[in-house]
């Protein structure tokens, strides 16, 4: 029932869905659900959803520069690599993304997670939530 | 060669040139000042005119400038390099077979090397009415007349697009004396040039000299009638009246032709590193084009195509690496400049430098010693000195110090570097506070006079005392003049971000009245560039307070409990706790409280410490509805996750307690009545009990209320979490109208002057009660001014935040932007 045009970009959508300093989540049947941010200098980043402390919903956070504060107990984490900043250790997987035309693309490889065999990425289809 | 020999002139080769812009001109240019006799030339121009400088169209626009002054090459010019001009006739085809390109007028012409330099296409955003009659774009001679004649009858104008191009049409229109408004998607003008800070100037300046900016504003449709356009309409449904609308919104490379003749293309037609395309006999250069992943739309990186490819073209190749672009802005009195990544990053540092009397805003972003990006907004004479540095990725280390300051101050080098040394080589009568008109012999001389600490400097000769920018001179006289060590360190800054303190912001909102997050931010000489997440809910906080019924709550700069009106748990779910007055509840609401636990299947519900019902595990989707349901009961949010009022425990008082002397359920139900929804400095507990032996536990609460035969007892400052604390007694009322009277003057007290974070407990220790007392009590007019302004902020504040996110408002913060599912999962 999908024109199944696989690309190598997943659009999610425009950018106005994500009002500038705030994120919003995509969950990903089968893996880890993604926070999409848009900081306040207008840059789009993509994390997993999980602070490398104790999961924390980083979506949550209150974003600043280009970082995130986790909700839970306060760790800075890096927007663009992922890292935990300053003295805390860890570090949150990041999900490639650009900005075309006004909407956002993931990468859609590094959205739906090849098998354990390195098959080819399945197809997949952004529903409306 | 040689003069005397007269050889048969070889058949030349023939270079033709699509495009009589800036790009393709300028590599004629080099082309010829190699070899000037090689390539027999002829360029096609869709522009009916020669070749001139499209960047100075904003002048024209602006009546600065005439046409003829910005002409680069005239028509002597192709007819002493024997170059054919085609003007006013485009080129619909290229033949790649037949190596010929044929024009619109039928005209075909041979080459052995095809140059493509057809420049950009504005981007017509794609919404009904962009088609109208008056609709225009900004980006050759012809759209600049058609604005022209426009604005010659006056009237209103649209710009669509707050990025360069955008603003300086808005600003040509205005100078002609049209009425503009600026209408930009993005939260921010020139977003990919600007940061926020420097947005922000840039967006009062232009205000102050009459455009109205609207931003984060998406246009859903221009409207017309009879064809022609009459004004626009926003997605939230504002409308601006416009005579013209001018489309400034982007460019997009013209690859049409390129396309049209299978050269290979993405974004721009793709070229390698000597401007060659997929077909080695064709080149391009200019907008059109994209080199290694990157399309530019700014002039200097197309100097330097056009160096690589002329060497290519003459046989001497050398290749092109790409560009780091820096901006100006062609507005005149505005002096602004921006260069490379100024997004920052983990290992980035930022230099900021605000001066907020002389409107001047810097940012400098260093990464690895280096420079990466620079933002200048007000002073920008050393834009092109960190542009310099930044191109050369030259190490800046050894001015990291002084850099900020510019290049007069930094490149002294060695001792001059360092800012103390630049302080102690000011003259003594060198003004250091502006404000208060201290030199620094006067500075000096309090110092040695036994102000040792920036509190006694300030104190003694008033340096740095008032708007504080000149703290960090002060700091280095200190330190000049006692040695480093010496140097007591001054009051607690409010975090890493500021240097002044939680009372400094408090005191300077209110005297220059700053109303938003921003304007606060410049004024008081931030050194981020959006703060982080200890200042922002601060200023939040000390902003709603200060300007009750004209702040408008920002959001994103609160905590997530505040934000979500509920207490986020370890695992993400959200509890919910409605408020039960003074703890009294009735069947309905626990049967809506029941009826909500299984509904949702909330895994736990819980009598808590507050005297309510907490209900756990809720999920941030199902919030609305959840509160849709209790809101339909009743009941309202009991901001169990807010720095705000809290609870307010009684128990059962003279109603039906044998020893109860005064009604402390009644009295407790009507103070939370008077106080819920008022944001604090931190969270704010009440209590009431109906006689001393004190069952509600009034004498470790916020403000706590003792009920006695002869009146009420108040208490106040008291804390039973971490460091349990009992209250102090402040005083003793009769009547149960003065006891609420007094707390809500106390509340505002504590709201007006406690720091962000910081309960009655600690508070009460800092300032000491006979302080308070005197507060409250030494005007007798004080209790009740102070009261009335709590009432006044309670207009605004006591409404349930429930209600409007059950009734929809701010659904983007309830719900996933979609779902992604596997395809194979959904077949199964
Ligand atoms: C639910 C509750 C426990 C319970 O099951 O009874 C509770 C739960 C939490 N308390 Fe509490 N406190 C609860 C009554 C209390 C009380 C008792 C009271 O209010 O009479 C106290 C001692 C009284 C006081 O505040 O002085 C109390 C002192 C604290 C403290 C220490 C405050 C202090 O100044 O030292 C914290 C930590 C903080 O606020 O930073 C805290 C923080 C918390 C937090 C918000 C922890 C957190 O940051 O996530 C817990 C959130 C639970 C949730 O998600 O709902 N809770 N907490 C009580 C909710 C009352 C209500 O109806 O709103
Ligand atoms: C108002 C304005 C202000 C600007 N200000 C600045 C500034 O301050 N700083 C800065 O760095 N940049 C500025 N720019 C951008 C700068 O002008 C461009 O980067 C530059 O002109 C690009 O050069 P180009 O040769 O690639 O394209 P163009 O200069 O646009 O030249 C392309 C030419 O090709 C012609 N053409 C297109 N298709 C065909 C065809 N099929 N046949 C024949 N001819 C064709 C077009 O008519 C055009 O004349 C400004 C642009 C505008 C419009
Ligand atoms: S006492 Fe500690 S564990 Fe218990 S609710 Fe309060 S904060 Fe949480
Ligand atoms: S889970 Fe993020 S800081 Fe603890």
């Amino acid at each position: 029932m999908m024109s199944a045009t696989v690309g190598k970009w997943l659009d999610i959508g425009p950018t106005t869905q994500i009002e500038p300093g705030t994120a919003r989540t995509l969950p990903v049947a089968g893996a880890d659900e993604i926070a999409v941010f848009h900081t306040m200098r207008g840059e789009f980043y993509a994390l997993v959803n999980k602070c490398p402390h104790k999961q924390g919903p980083l979506s949550q956070g209150i974003i600043h520069g280009d970082s995130v504060s986790c909700p839970l107990h306060n760790w800075r984490i890096s927007l663009k690599s992922g890292e935990a900043l300053g003295d805390d250790k860890g570090c949150t997987p990041t999900i490639p993304l650009k900005v075309d035309n006004g909407r956002i693309y993931l990468l859609r490889e590094a959205v739906i997670p090849t098998g354990p065999f390195d098959e080819p990425a399945p197809a997949a289809q952004v529903a409306a939530a | 060669m040689n003069a005397q020999t007269t050889i048969e002139t070889p058949k030349r080769e023939k270079l033709v040139v699509i495009g009589n812009g800036m790009a393709g001109c300028r590599a004629v240019e080099e082309v010829l000042e190699r070899d000037a006799d090689r390539y027999d030339i002829t360029i096609f121009g869709a522009e009916p005119r020669v070749n001139y400088n499209r960047i100075m169209l904003s002048p024209v626009l602006a009546g600065e400038k005439t046409f003829e002054e910005i002409v680069i090459n005239g028509q002597d010019w192709y007819d002493d390099n024997g170059i054919t001009l085609v003007g006013g006739d485009p080129v619909d085809h290229i033949d790649r077979e037949a190596k010929t390109v044929v024009s619109r007028s039928g005209r075909v012409e041979p080459y052995d090397k095809l140059l493509i330099a057809t420049g950009s296409d504005p981007f017509i955003i794609p919404i009904p009415g962009n088609d109208l009659e008056g609709v225009v774009t900004f980006r050759d001679l012809d759209d600049v007349d058609t604005m022209l004649a426009a604005a010659e009858k006056g009237g209103d104008a649209v710009v669509i697009g707050g990025g360069l191009l955008g603003l300086e049409a808005a600003h040509g229109l205005s100078l002609r004396g049209m009425k503009v408004t600026v209408v930009h998607l993005m939260p921010t003008l020139m977003e990919r040039q600007l940061d926020e800070a420097a947005g922000y100037l840039l967006r009062q300046e232009l205000e102050g000299r009459g455009q109205t900016i609207l931003t984060s504003a998406n246009t859903k449709v221009i409207h017309g009638v009879e064809g022609k356009v009459v004004g626009i309409e926003l997605e939230d449904g504002t409308k601006v009246k416009a005579d013209i609308v001018v489309m400034a919104a982007g460019i997009k490379p013209a690859t049409g032709l390129a396309k049209g003749a299978n050269l290979e293309c993405e974004r721009g037609i793709v070229v390698d590193d000597h401007m060659v395309t997929s077909d080695p006999d064709i080149l391009a250069v200019g907008e059109c084009v994209q080199h290694r992943g990157a399309c530019y739309g700014l002039v200097a990186p197309l100097w330097e195509m056009c160096r690589s490819l002329a060497d290519h073209l003459t046989e001497q190749p050398s290749g092109y690496e790409g560009s780091v672009t820096s901006t100006k802005l062609k507005v005149s009195g505005i002096d602004l400049f921006s260069a490379g990544d100024f997004s920052g990053g983990e290992d980035c540092e930022d230099i900021v430098m605000r001066d907020a009397s002389r409107g001047i805003y810097k940012r400098v972003v260093v990464k690895d010693g280096k420079i990466v990006g620079a933002v200048l907004y007000g002073d920008t004479a050393d834009g092109n000195w960190y542009f310099d540095l930044l191109k050369k990725e030259e190490d800046i280390s050894d001015i990291r110090e002084a850099l900020i300051f510019g290049q007069a101050f930094a490149s002294g080098g060695g001792a001059l570097a360092d800012p103390n040394a630049a302080v102690a080589a000011l003259s003594d009568d060198a003004e250091i506070c502006g404000c208060n008109g201290v030199s620094k012999g006067k500075v000096v001389q309090c110092i040695n006079g036994g102000a040792h600490s920036l509190d006694a400097v300030r104190s003694t000769c008033k340096a740095s005392a008032s708007c504080g920018s000149c703290t960090n001179l002060v700091e280095s006289l200190l330190a000049i003049t006692l040695g480093e060590d010496a140097v007591a360190s001054g009051p607690k800054t409010m975090c890493k971000c500021t240097s002044f303190t939680h009372d400094d912001v408090r005191r300077l909102i209110l005297e220059k009245e700053l109303k938003v997050i921003p304007q606060v931010m410049q004024e008081l000489h931030w050194t981020t560039p959006d703060g982080c997440s200890s200042c922002r809910p601060a200023l939040n906080y000390y902003l709603l307070c200060a300007w009750p019924g004209e702040y408008e709550d920002d959001e994103k700069s609160r905590f997530v409990n505040e934000r979500l009106h509920a207490n986020i748990q370890k695992d993400g779910t959200y509890s919910v706790v409605p408020r039960m007055w003074g703890g009294l509840t009735s069947p309905k609401e626990l049967r809506a409280i029941a009826d909500v636990v299984e509904k949702y299947d909330a895994p736990m519900v819980k009598v808590t410490g507050g005297q309510r019902l907490d209900i756990f595990g809720i999920k941030k989707e199902d919030l609305p509805a959840v509160w849709a349901d209790l809101n339909a009961a009743g009941m309202v949010s009991g901001h169990a996750y807010g720095k705000a009022l809290r609870t307010v425990k009684t128990c059962v008082g003279s109603e039906w307690c044998r020893f109860g002397t005064q009604d402390s359920t009644g009295l407790g139900v009507k103070i939370e009545k008077m106080t819920w929804g008022s944001y604090m400095p931190h969270k704010f507990k009440i209590a009431v009990s109906g006689c001393p032996r004190n069952c509600a536990e009034a004498t470790i609460k916020d403000f706590g209320v003792v009920c006695v035969d002869s009146g009420y007892e108040l208490h106040v400052g008291g804390n039973g979490g971490i460091k349990v604390r009992a209250t102090d007694l402040l005083c003793k009322v009769e009547t149960e109208e003065e006891a609420m009277e007094h707390c809500a003057a106390f509340i505002q007290l504590y709201r007006e002057d406690a720091h962000y974070l910081e309960r009655t407990a600690p508070w009460l220790e800092r300032k000491g009660l006979d302080w308070i007392k005197s507060q409250l009590f030494d005007d007798p007019e004080r209790i009740t001014r102070l009261a009335a302004r709590f009432r006044l902020s309670q207009k605004y504040w006591q409404v349930d935040p429930w209600a409007g996110r059950a009734a929809g408002a701010h659904k983007d913060l309830h719900s996933h932007i979609a779902e992604i599912r596997p395809l194979e999962m959904e077949n199964a």
